[in-house]
């Protein structure tokens, strides 16, 4: 099987240590995390983690069940690059006078979907929203022209075939869950399952 | 922040009486309510507040003051074991928790429920470096199933709630509970301690799959030659009685892992024997012929599997389990049966047809043939003059008819009691399977004695394991507990050795370890001992050693150089087991 991007969403309780807990099933293993996001979700109270990583649908499959074996974790999802929508947010800084004399940039920005956050006399702050590419790409544009300061966001995922997360809780909050609490890729693919 | 179950039942206690009580009696008060009887601890600055409290219980709770709280942990973990319920551990801040590291380590990897409170410094000198103060919920975090830090005496009841519901639950395992000290002091209007049975983020067991369960009837009833594996989830799942009934019905022949041993009597008809790296020849070799291999509560550890590539190729898989990250893990299962084996058994033993298969079986007693020709033969009734490891536990089967509960140690004379040892009931071996932990046997055997007084608990080391634990006979000359120890000496570290000898060429590097006398040892803690090297006093000894009121240690000297046969060289698969170093 071939390493690919995986995209793992977690929804978890909002509890102290338990980013360490999640961090350790990677490190344990010697797994880099390329990119990492915590954040509210779609439900009240419930945390929802983004992580990616570079590795075999086999480990990743692996890895999400390690993540939903800790007490606090609700359910881990992976996706591939095609099933989700996702987005990651750079910020440039570079200095005013260029940008003010070479009409060119101003040109590129635009190009590029920048836009200005903040302008002031010594250096101006761009901010472009979208996939690695495109954040990148304008990096290798702006070099040339004094590029001071480039930094990136994680990488926030929406899944494409999701009904959300309130549903599913309503399930969790039962003492005994129903279906929905306990499917699995086993369930999901009922036909594959006795082929392995 | 907790969880909304958590909330929820605190509001539900309004009716109660509303006293005011410290966080510290708040911590005894939930260990009655769940029906703990023995502490096994050492105190310390950072705890102060919880022991002069337990000052006021010590009518209710029985505390065992250990002599190191690796002590501690591994005499709750023996606790634990024996009993079936979970083990409690108190240890103060710093150097006190980070003791217990590694029995969380062996207490994790064997999934045994123990509850370990720890002191640690003042909420606000949290993160100052302060006396004793180290980061306990970050060091205790890969090695525990659940770890948290209270700093508010008003979530004591609550947080004591969940830990014992998860340590005890699912798959059962160890929960740190790290308190400071100003929530050990701090008064709080107490309203009562509630069981937790629910948390949201929390599925001890999962749900059963009816198709999945028909799916491996149809497997089973359909096979030539199935072949059951077993382990500790039997035992854990409470669930030997269905266990018995499902292999009686299949007909199918059964061997266990490590951990697994004795949830069925060993000397049961369909009982094969041990499976792994130093365990029986036949369930070793017919792993790879059997068409369906069906694992019940066990995890396909390396030293069960060997080589993956060549473990079982040719079966179909059934794998019942607890854990769901357990399924295909190390092995892909054809059928995977998530649940408990409590349940899923009695539904497969409802499907499955009644058999036999005789042929099948003969093949398993023409292996277990030729290993007893082989390899037993030699070391039960040995033709030399030096003792063997195997006919100390020959002898010792005869005397206990394998009532006794056996804490074994790491290493040789762990192999060889599992290899030799008798057993009539479930909860009978204690030993450090995954971990490997040396230095585990005497204070487990301390915590099972206590676990299982109704028994006799033998603790079964070797000279190396012993040496680093031995401050426990303190514990046993202080309070008592009725453990019988045996130390095989080989005046070794025999498993490296053995390995330096069959991979190293012999080059034996700091495995020739001293001893002191330890019988002289023992005296100086009261207990009684005595060593012995010759056969014609063993029989005599190991009376002695069990009809002995109170603890005994008797050391039997044991051939030095001796090798624990078969065996699954590391890196082969199980087929490629072998009888003898010749054959290596």
């Amino acid at each position: 099987m071939l390493k690919q991007e995986y995209t793992i969403t977690v929804y978890t309780e909002n509890q102290i240590g338990l980013l360490n807990r999640i961090a350790i099933i990677f490190s344990r293993r010697k797994i880099n995390i390329e990119s990492l996001n915590t954040s509210p979700s779609e439900v009240d109270s419930v945390h929802r983690f983004t992580i990616v990583i570079n590795e075999t649908e086999d480990v990743v499959r692996k890895l999400c069940r390690q993540i939903e074996k800790q007490v606090e974790v609700l359910k881990a999802y992976y996706n591939t690059q095609e099933e989700i929508v996702w987005q990651e947010l750079a910020l440039y800084k570079v200095p005013t006078d260029i940008i003010a004399e070479e009409v060119k940039v101003e040109r590129l920005l635009r190009e590029h979907g920048a836009k200005a956050v903040v302008i002031r006399k010594d250096y101006t702050v761009f901010e472009v929203a979208g996939h690695r590419e495109e954040t990148d790409n304008l990096i290798k544009v702006l070099e040339p022209y004094g590029l001071i300061e480039f930094v990136r966001s994680a990488r926030v995922a929406i899944i494409k075939d999701s009904d959300g997360f309130h549903e599913k809780l309503k399930e969790f909050e039962y003492r005994e869950p129903g279906e929905g609490a306990i499917e699995n890729e086993f369930l999901n693919e009922n036909e594959k399952v006795f082929s392995m | 922040m907790e969880t909304l179950a958590m909330t929820k039942k605190q509001t539900k206690t309004d009716t109660k009486t509303v006293t005011s009580v410290s966080g510290s009696v708040a911590v005894l008060e939930a260990f009655l309510a769940e029906g703990v009887e023995t502490i096994f601890g050492y105190p310390g600055g950072a705890i102060m507040p919880i022991y002069d409290a337990l000052y006021d219980y010590n009518d209710r709770l029985q505390h065992i003051l250990v002599r190191h709280e690796q002590g501690a942990i591994h005499a709750a973990q023996g606790y634990a074991r024996a009993s079936g319920k979970v083990g409690v551990v108190f240890a103060t801040s710093g150097p006190g928790a980070t003791n217990l590291v590694t029995g969380l380590a062996d207490a994790m990897i064997d999934s045994t429920p123990v509850v370990c409170i720890t002191g640690q410094v003042f909420a606000h000198l949290l993160g100052t470096d302060a006396f004793q103060e180290t980061d306990v919920i970050n060091i205790t975090t890969p090695v525990t199933k659940w770890n948290y830090q209270v700093t508010d005496a008003t979530e004591i009841p609550s947080v004591l709630a969940k830990a014992f519901y998860i340590a005890g639950s699912g798959r059962p395992g160890p929960v740190v509970i790290d308190i400071t000290k100003n929530a050990q002091l701090q008064k709080f209007d107490y309203t009562g301690y509630e069981k937790c049975e629910h948390i949201r983020s929390y599925r001890p067991k999962p749900i059963v799959r009816k198709e999945y369960v028909e799916e491996a009837a149809r497997l089973i009833n359909a096979a030539e030659r199935p072949f059951v594996i077993f382990g500790q989830g039997v035992i854990l799942g409470k669930a030997e009685k269905e266990f018995k009934q499902f292999i009686e019905k299949a007909g199918t022949p059964a061997a266990w892992t490590i951990m697994g041993m004795s949830a069925i009597p060993t000397d049961h008809p369909l009982a094969m024997g041990m499976l792994g790296m130093h365990g029986n020849y036949g369930p070793n070799v017919l792993t790879n012929e059997c068409d369906v291999l069906i694992a019940v509560g066990m995890r396909f550890d390396d030293r069960v599997t060997g080589r993956l590539d060549k473990y079982a190729k040719q079966a179909k898989v059934v794998h019942l389990d607890i854990d769901p990250a357990e399924i295909d893990k190390n092995v892909k299962s054809t059928v995977p049966v998530w649940g408990d084996c409590k349940e899923t058994l009695p539904m497969l033993t409802e499907l499955i047809e009644q058999k036999v298969y005789p042929q099948w079986l003969q093949r398993f007693k023409d292996h277990q043939q030729k290993e007893e020709d082989k390899v037993i033969k030699d070391e039960l009734n040995p033709a030399g003059d030096v003792l063997t490891m195997g006919e100390v536990i020959k002898e010792l089967n005869e005397l206990t008819k394998g009532d006794a509960i056996i804490v074994t140690d790491v290493g040789q004379h762990q192999m060889v009691a599992c290899r030799y040892a008798k057993f009539n009931q479930s909860k009978s071996n204690i030993t450090s399977g995954g971990l490997g932990t040396m230095g585990y046997a005497l204070p487990a055997a301390i915590g099972a004695s206590y676990g299982d007084p109704s028994r006799t608990t033998i603790a079964i080391i070797g000279d190396g394991g012993f040496q680093m634990t031995l401050q426990e006979l303190g514990t046993i000359m202080q309070f008592k507990p009725d453990v019988k120890i045996i130390i095989l000496n080989n005046n070794f570290l025999g498993m490296v050795r053995q390995w330096q000898q069959l991979f190293h060429e012999k080059r034996y590097s700091f495995v020739d370890i001293q001893s002191p006398d330890f019988v002289q040892v023992a005296k100086g803690f009261g207990i009684p001992g005595k060593s012995i090297s010759e056969r014609k006093d063993l029989k005599g000894a190991l009376k002695e050693l069990l009809g002995s009121k109170r603890s005994f240690l008797l050391e039997v000297m044991v051939g030095k150089e001796n090798n624990v046969f078969p065996m699954v060289p590391q890196g082969r698969g199980v087929a490629e087991i072998v009888l003898c170093k010749e054959e290596v």
